[in-house]
């Protein structure tokens, strides 16, 4: 079974676990001072990224805390997992894969 | 003549076969707490022991045991009869700060599974790597079990302690049962 690396309880298998789209998508402070097309563009527009994706997961079956996880689109291997909040990993981690 | 109400165990109305090695308890006091993940908690007089802050371990007193579930959430577990006394402790005791405490004690049953199998027979439906190394004596986790989500925590080499949601209760009595017989 594919194991998800919980930045709280380390490796879990992947039944424990929710996706939950992807990271790193900013919210406007105030949503009235955006236009609509940025406002379409937070709601809808997703890069669709083939190769490495920044994406949020939520351990539900385990302590229940969302993080964050970079995750290659194609081979399904994570590469790195961080917790809400700390920003995205370096190209470093990305290419030592 | 008034008559007297009486709360049934979730498995009352399962024909139970007797297992030496799967035994379903009898009532227990609950609570589900919750503090900020970030504040240090008191040492709880209450229940005569410190909250566990290490991920995934329990901690546990003569009368009392804490399980962490999660950053800032917590499992307690005591006998039904001091639950109102324990409450109302704990009420005080962490008056000052940001906390819930929720009495759960009819939301859930508590299973003990003992036996050299007993690992074998919760890899039946549970992912989870249950060798000694990698989940010691300790070692409590929300987690599954096919279908059902259970709290698992381990109480000795040979021993869980399962904790189910009153409604899945006959689920896994069945499913541990069926295991148990493919597996002796």
């Amino acid at each position: 079974m594919l194991l998800i690396t919980c930045p709280f309880c380390g490796p879990r298998p992947e039944l424990e676990f929710g996706y939950a789209g992807e990271a790193h998508v900013v919210r406007a402070q105030d949503p009235r001072d955006v236009s609509d097309s940025q406002w379409t563009e937070y709601l809808y527009q997703r890069s669709n990224v083939r190769g490495v994706h920044a994406e949020r997961w939520r351990h539900a079956h385990g302590c229940a805390q969302f993080f964050n996880a970079l995750r290659d689109t194609t081979t399904d291997h994570f590469v790195a997992t961080y917790r809400i909040g700390e920003s995205r990993p370096d190209a470093a981690v990305e290419a030592g894969r | 003549m008034a008559e007297t109400m009486a709360r049934l165990h979730p498995l009352a109305a399962v024909k139970t076969v007797a297992d030496p090695h799967l035994v379903a308890q009898g009532p227990m006091g609950r609570f589900s707490l919750r503090l900020s993940p970030t504040a240090a908690p008191p040492p709880l007089g209450a229940l005569g022991l410190s909250l566990p802050l290490a991920p995934c371990r329990a901690a546990q007193s003569e009368t009392a045991a804490a399980l962490w579930l999660g950053p800032g959430e917590w499992l307690l577990l005591t006998a039904p009869e001091r639950a109102p006394a324990v409450e109302a402790a704990l009420r005080a005791e962490l008056a000052g700060q940001a906390f819930s405490l929720v009495e759960i004690s009819h939301r859930q049953t508590g299973f003990s599974l003992s036996g050299p199998r007993a690992a074998q027979r919760l890899n039946a439906g549970c992912p989870l790597d249950l060798d000694l190394a990698s989940f010691p004596v300790g070692m409590c986790t929300r987690t599954v079990f096919a279908k059902a989500e259970i709290v698992l925590w381990r109480t000795g080499a040979e021993q869980f302690h399962i904790e189910v949601w009153r409604s899945f209760v006959p689920y896994l009595w069945e499913l541990l049962v069926i295991v148990g017989a493919e597996t002796s």
